[in-house]
């Protein structure tokens, strides 16, 4: 093993030589990402993509991986339940937790009695397999990355450490060096999955780094939708360094949703990469309400005539920092985008948006929208939001645009001549800025749970 | 002369609810109204017209507290209440309620959930029962017959996407649920053809009481053949400088205002000549209080 480059990452880096695994493979792809962990260096606000993003409060942490999964209280398990959910999967601390999941493995295996079974221990009331799945249910593969590698290996090669290029990002290098546990979801040709399937990731112990990594295959003109959730009970600053690869086959349509409730000490850094292919169509959403310092790369590659809807909310306070950096590259012509980010920005809290869409040569009929918009709470909140436009087509319809601005006047006014304090008029208006992201998540509990956080964090009533 | 002329108004008069007198108030630092006196009684409906500019808007923001503009001198007592020292929702629940000239959409918030909260706040500062959503949805459904509305609309975000129209009816709903002591409609025809304008108006009416009151921001007399006051004020440069009754409207109508300033002038002028200036037959000039510290809304 060389020497890191940077002294950070070579202690995150300790203790990870590589040993021979069934797997050849992976063990040269984990070689590949040693070497690029050990040659990158930490990115400082030097770098243009990390201008506003100091890391330097990270890397003065003390960071060693958990030794194993800590307990979290039934009450976190009931406080993130997902009743529409036909499976979950459980992680805690980095750890794969079979006890807390559900239809934790291949999916068939799971009737009527055993479901019951399950229920005494984890609580959690999910349906059939039956029920989950109207078409070939029997293929669908929700099961935790080792079990996958040595039952499906060859479905995972052309992708897990392929999709999301860790070649210059050092903690997507990091995260594959680290490569244990994660989630595999496999949704067979034309299997319509209308449950969600619901990751759960846990963080308990302080002064602990987790590398979670997630790979989602929707095959050719399958249907499904993956809920990712980060969640911390630490009470001290840890880290979370998720990587997630989406591939979405030709004609296929995924949905992502991604909620970021990390503590309030937690640092989380995740990239997500995905590959739609010709005709697919992929839904992104991203809710992010936690952590002191959270980074969010989504890069979207579309193929021919796919689409692509990327929705984000930020809600931030205190003096968290929230950056979210996209790329929607449009390499094939008739392809479609339309994003929405917004943050909502309160307290001393910063809220970074970086939403680049790339249009190449030969991408014709590219139709591409991006709206920024940010609500400050504060006088002391700041927002960076760059849209960037690189088009290289020259028929093409591109459409983005930013605000940033406080709650409006008039509204505030119209509520109180109806009789309702000014904290709550301003609570109900700042819930409604971001309800048009929330509402459109199309499972209920989901909107839910994430209408009373809102609520929770504005004091909202209504 | 005299600019309170003989009406055939109800013989016994009721509680004095609103007392305006003096009133000057800047926006953006012009001077809008400039002395303005109205004194309104449970009962009674008072009907404010004059040209584009004249102030009405403005005083009907002021009334309900609008933050934009500066107080600058006057009093406005409501109940006997000073209330120009209490924030506007503090007046709503003490019964004042603005009918928006242009009611405001709030995308997200739905018109369900706003009726509701609104409602509630004004019921629990009244020391009343709060309803719970099926209480309210059964109450306000109710209320929506009155006015000839869609259920649908209580789904849809406040105002969003409705027309000119709906948006109007929209605050009559509300009008209807907070049954407020006194009611001042900006101009609430407009924008509304004929059969929404009898809708309006009809639910207008089916509100009207003997401890209510109602003041009519309007351009035009239209809608004064459905809503019929018992005075009609003109107001011109930020004071109202006539007052008559009904058929004053339709003498507007067909007059025009100019005939009002006239006289209004002329009876400046004379005033002006009179070897007595406070006399008591000069009621359209009564001596200014003196100027209170200004009272500022924020």
């Amino acid at each position: 093993m060389t020497t890191a480059v940077h002294p950070y990452i070579d202690s995150l880096l300790t203790g990870s030589a590589i040993t021979a695994s069934p797997h050849p493979w992976l063990d040269l792809r984990r070689g590949a990402a040693l070497e690029r962990a050990n040659a990158l260096s930490v990115p400082t606000t030097r770098d243009e993509d990390w201008r506003f993003t100091d890391l330097t409060q990270l890397t003065r942490l003390q960071l060693k991986r958990a030794s194993a999964a800590g307990t979290v209280p039934k009450e976190v398990l009931d406080a993130c339940a997902v009743p529409e959910a036909g499976a979950r999967l459980v992680f805690v601390d980095g750890f794969y937790t079979p006890e807390l999941s559900a239809h934790a493995s291949d999916m068939r295996r799971y009737d009527g009695p055993e479901r019951r079974v399950l229920d005494r221990t984890s609580g959690f009331r999910s349906s059939t397999a039956a029920e989950v799945f109207t078409r070939r249910s029997s293929d669908v593969t929700v099961m935790p990355l080792a079990q996958a590698l040595s039952a499906r290996p060859a479905a995972l090669e052309p992708y897990l450490t392929r999709v999301a290029s860790f070649e210059q990002n050092v903690f997507a290098a990091l995260n594959t060096v680290h490569l244990r546990d994660g989630a595999v979801v496999i949704v067979p040709p034309d299997a319509a999955c209308d449950k969600p399937i619901h990751l759960l990731h846990v963080a308990t112990q302080p002064g602990t780094v987790a590398y979670p990594r997630c790979v989602v295959v929707a095959a050719q003109g399958s249907r499904c939708t993956v809920i990712e959730e980060y969640v911390g009970l630490a009470g001290e600053p840890y880290f979370t360094n998720a990587v997630t690869e989406i591939v979405v086959s030709a004609s296929a349509q995924l949905r992502h949703i991604k909620l970021q409730r990390e503590a309030a000490h937690g640092f989380h850094i995740a990239t997500c990469s995905v590959e739609v292919a010709n005709a697919a169509s992929f839904a992104s959403q991203t809710v992010t309400l936690g952590a002191r310092l959270s980074r969010y790369e989504l890069n979207v590659a579309l193929g021919e005539g796919a689409g692509a809807d990327i929705d984000g909310l930020a809600l931030i306070s205190g003096r968290q920092l929230a950056d979210t950096h996209t790329l929607i590259d449009h390499a094939q012509p008739n392809g479609r985008s339309a994003q929405l980010h917004k943050t909502i920005v309160d307290g001393a809290a910063h809220a970074v948006f970086n939403g680049k869409i790339h249009v190449r040569p030969g991408a014709q009929l590219t139709d591409s929208a991006q709206q920024s918009r940010n609500l400050l709470l504060s006088d002391k909140a700041t927002v960076d939001t760059k849209p960037q436009l690189e088009i290289f087509a020259d028929d093409v319809k591109c459409a983005h645009g930013a605000t940033v601005g406080q709650l409006d006047a008039e509204q505030l006014f119209y509520l109180r001549s109806r009789g309702l304090p000014d904290r709550a008029a301003r609570n109900l208006l700042t819930y409604a800025f971001g309800a048009s992201v929330i509402e459109r998540i199309p499972v209920r509990s989901v909107v839910a749970r994430l209408e009373r956080a809102v609520m929770a964090r504005t004091g909202a009533t209504a | 002369m005299s600019a309170t002329p003989h009406l055939d108004a109800p013989q016994q008069a009721g509680k004095i609810l609103l007392e305006v007198r003096g009133l000057t108030a800047n926006v953006a630092g012009v001077q809008i109204l400039k002395g303005l006196d109205l004194t309104v009684r449970a009962g009674e409906i008072h009907a404010i017209m004059g040209p584009n500019g004249s102030g009405k808007s403005t005083f009907a923001k002021v009334l309900a507290g609008h933050p934009s503009y500066e107080l600058t001198g006057g009093t406005v007592l409501f109940e006997g209440r000073d209330l120009l020292t209490i924030e506007a929702e503090e007046r709503a629940r003490a019964g004042i309620f603005l009918g928006f000239q242009y009611p405001v959409e709030i995308p997200g918030v739905t018109n369900s959930a706003f009726l509701r909260l609104a409602y509630n706040t004004v019921q629990g500062a009244r020391g009343k029962d709060e309803l719970d959503p099926l209480e309210f949805d059964d109450f306000i459904r109710e209320k929506m017959k009155l006015l000839d509305m869609d259920p649908a609309f209580l789904d849809r975000s406040v105002n969003e996407g409705f027309s000119g129209g709906e948006k109007k009816r929209n605050e009559i709903l509300q009008l209807a649920t907070l049954e407020p002591t006194l009611a001042i409609l900006d101009e609430t025809d407009s924008g509304l053809d004929i059969d929404a304008l009898r809708v309006v108006a009809n639910g207008v009416n089916s509100l009207v009481r003997a401890d209510n009151a109602f003041v009519l921001v309007t351009h035009y007399q239209r809608l004064l053949n459905y809503i019929v006051p018992q005075y009609v004020h003109v107001m011109e440069g930020g004071r109202i400088i006539k007052t008559g009754g009904k058929e004053l409207a339709l003498e507007l109508e067909s007059r025009g205002y100019d005939w009002v300033l006239d006289e209004y002038k002329a009876a400046q002028h004379a005033a002006l000549n009179s070897p007595v200036n406070d006399s008591e037959d000069n009621p359209g000039f009564p001596p200014r209080p003196p100027f209170p510290t200004p009272t500022s809304l924020v």
